[in-house]
């Protein structure tokens, strides 16, 4: 089935699923009281935007520099760093890191850019077993299903749904079904050989990889194996340690409404004895950076915010999208980092309602780009022929108001002999405005005396 | 002043009353309009389905047809949008062109346009006027003072109702799960009726409120303030 089919028949079943509609529904209202509460924390929310936006900007409008000055800082501070033009060759640097130095197990933390590289399947080959830690993740990994949000990967499960996943009853608390988890996760954590983590934050100036979080998972990953191995994309570069100040609150404001979230880590380095490698993956981010149009879309910080407020993605939910990336970022990355070919229907699966770009912390036009991307659709001819025949016999009517005034008449006139339009949208009646104004309108307009001095006050622009 | 009325495809087809209601309101003030008849489309169908080409001849033929006029007043957030934020975009430089709402509201300075409607409304922000055009308060302090008109305001104000221009049609069973939720908060309110800036909202909410609740009615701003 194309990617565009299986979006539309996803679609159709999870918009009448309820039960997974209305878990989405309660856990967004939850984070969205919590959001409020920590927007409010800040002396002025739209500033801090701003301004973190600036220093993204100017990160990612730097990168070439910064991301060389971070390779040195890592490099100097006893790490190294790998360079991954796409998710094969990342997936090639790992398994040759863990097959060099006989790894038979991977713990991992939280990390949508493994996801995008599909690692676990690719270790899973190799006969490496990777285990994830995130209690959501692991949660999926159990499932067999990829993450429902970049945020909060298991968004859609009741605690019901959860507590069945591991053969529990249905009356399991939530702390008994974190305590399995535990039990199981401390055994894999002891026996691992390598751990993997993503990164939020490069940053350039000390050669530093922050990491936030909330269950500690992340830091048992990098610190009691042997062997660390952060991988990330290489727009998550930030200038300056002091940047952090302000991204690390944003990002946890925008991701889940906490202050801060509940453990922050910073890797200068590996631990006595280890191994410490950041390996930046491009696939597909450098032809994202060459759109000059669109290159913001890299400032994302993957808070998850755009997912949270999108009327499409609560109708839908994620897994619909058949992307790594889901909701308004997803579909306008999508198809830039995997081919427009097979994901331009996502840029058009939006009313375009803006509420996305109002609520990213970091300012990006998320919903013109889906404009620019529809644009860019139609430029590459990969719209429906019927379409383009159908919107240029739509201007040649429109150019002509004699064109426009007999399209509506034959519009009325198929309403009268019963054809329905699309839905339940009313049909043209032959009753008009511009009728109206000939006969009616015209007629009475004001007369120089009878306007009112209120109008050449006005200030027009 | 020389002021030109765009009136929007659609709603010279399916919804002029909306049209006449905003010539209703703008004469009770004296203040005269005119309408050049051959206007058609302002290209927003084309421009938001990646036609960019097939929408900038209709962007340059309406900067034409209003190069006359000082400014544009249009029944329309979603169009005028389309006007002032994205004619640019097409290269395409627009005449002052306003809401009905924000013109009345910013531009003339007026909140009590001498209406009356007794009943209980609740009204819908439409993405474009929003979002695009940056008016919240303007069109509430309009229904504000009319007289017998009760405000209520639902929780999902902002919420996209899911119509979306062509987004309805390729996508209706997004469209439909979105207009679900709008029309449950709209429930929610006991209104009589639904109010926006833009009829293309009303259509798409009306679609399912007719089916599923039919006590509720939709009913363009325009039309409320034209009341008496």
């Amino acid at each position: 089935m194309s990617t565009v089919s299986q979006f539309l028949e996803a679609a159709r079943q999870k918009t009448a699923d309820s039960h997974e509609r209305t878990a989405v529904r309660k856990a967004i209202a939850t984070y969205d009281a919590k959001v409020a509460d920590g927007k409010a924390r800040f002396a002025d929310w739209q500033n801090a935007r701003a301004i973190a936006a600036g220093k993204k900007w100017d990160a990612i409008n730097h990168l070439d520099r910064y991301l060389e000055q971070f390779e040195r800082n890592v490099t100097a501070n006893g790490g190294q760093v790998h360079w991954a033009e796409d998710s094969a060759q990342a997936r090639q640097i790992i398994l040759d890191l863990a097959r060099q130095r006989g790894v038979k197990k991977v713990v991992k933390s939280k990390s949508m850019v493994t996801e995008e590289i599909h690692l676990n399947e690719a270790l899973g080959v190799a006969g490496i077993h990777a285990i994830e830690t995130d209690l959501g993740e692991y949660i999926c990994q159990v499932r067999r299903e990829p993450p429902y949000h970049i945020v909060t990967p298991v968004m859609h499960l009741t605690r019901g749904d959860i507590a069945k996943t591991f053969g529990l009853p249905a009356t399991t608390t939530a702390e008994e079904i974190t305590m399995l988890a535990r039990d199981r996760l401390r055994q894999e954590f002891l026996s691992a050989d390598m751990g993997i983590t993503g990164a939020n934050f490069l940053v350039a100036d000390t050669g530093m990889i922050a990491i936030t979080e909330n269950e500690g998972n992340a830091r048992l990953s990098f610190s009691l194996p042997r062997i660390h191995v952060a991988i990330t994309g290489i727009e998550k570069v930030i200038p300056r340690f002091e940047d952090l100040a302000l991204l690390w609150p944003l990002l946890s404001t925008s991701g889940t409404g906490q202050a801060l979230t509940v453990y922050n880590s910073l890797i200068t380095g590996p631990r006595p004895g280890g191994e410490f490698h950041v390996i930046l993956l491009d696939n597909g981010r450098t032809s994202l950076l060459a759109d000059a149009e669109q290159r913001d879309a890299l400032h994302c910080i993957r808070c998850g915010a755009c997912l949270n407020v999108c009327p499409v993605y609560k109708s839908i939910g994620g897994h619909s999208y058949g992307t790594t990336y889901q909701g308004p970022i997803g579909s306008v990355i999508t198809p830039h980092l995997r081919g427009a070919a097979e994901w331009s229907h996502l840029p058009y699966a939006s009313s375009l309602c803006g509420a996305c770009t109002d609520v990213c912390p970091v300012k990006i036009d998320l919903h013109h780009h889906l404009l620019h991307n529809r644009r860019n659709a139609v430029r590459q001819k990969l719209d429906h022929p019927l379409q383009r025949m159908a919107f240029r016999l739509w201007l040649w009517a429109m150019q002509s108001p004699a064109r426009y005034r007999l399209g509506g008449k034959l519009a009325a006139w198929a309403g009268h002999l019963g054809f329905k339009p699309p839905r339940n949208f009313p049909m043209p009646t032959g009753q008009t405005f511009r009728g109206w104004w000939k006969k009616v309108g015209q007629a009475s307009r004001l007369s120089n005396s009878e306007k009112s001095t209120r109008e050449t006050r006005v200030p027009l622009e | 002043m020389r002021l030109g009325l765009f009136i929007p495809c659609f709603i010279d087809q399916l919804y002029p009353r909306v049209g006449i209601a905003m010539v209703t309101v703008l004469r009770r003030l004296k203040v005269d309009v005119d309408f050049p008849a051959a206007q058609t489309c302002c290209g927003q169908p084309a421009f938001n389905t990646g036609y960019w080409d097939e929408a900038r001849p209709l962007a340059q033929r309406f900067v034409e047809i209003f190069s006359g006029y000082d400014a544009v007043v249009s029944p329309s957030g979603s169009c005028t949008a389309m006007v002032r934020n994205f004619y640019p975009e097409l290269g395409v430089t627009p005449p002052p062109t306003f809401e009905f709402a924000e013109f009345l509201v910013k531009k003339l300075g007026v909140t009590d346009v001498g209406a009356k409607f007794p009943a209980k409304v609740t009204y819908h922000d439409s993405c474009h006027t929003l979002r695009e055009l940056r008016l919240k308060d303007e069109p509430r302090q309009l229904l504000r003072h009319v007289r017998g008109l009760e405000l209520i305001e639902m929780d999902q104000a902002e919420t996209c109702c899911g119509f979306g221009g062509t987004f309805a049609v390729k996508f209706p069973v997004i469209s439909y799960a979105m207009d679900e939720v709008k029309c449950a908060s709209i429930a929610k309110t006991k209104a009589d009726y639904v109010v926006s800036t833009d009829s293309s909202c009303l259509m798409q909410i009306a679609g399912y409120l007719q089916q599923h609740n039919p006590g509720v009615k939709t009913i363009s701003l325009a039309e409320v303030l034209a009341a008496q």
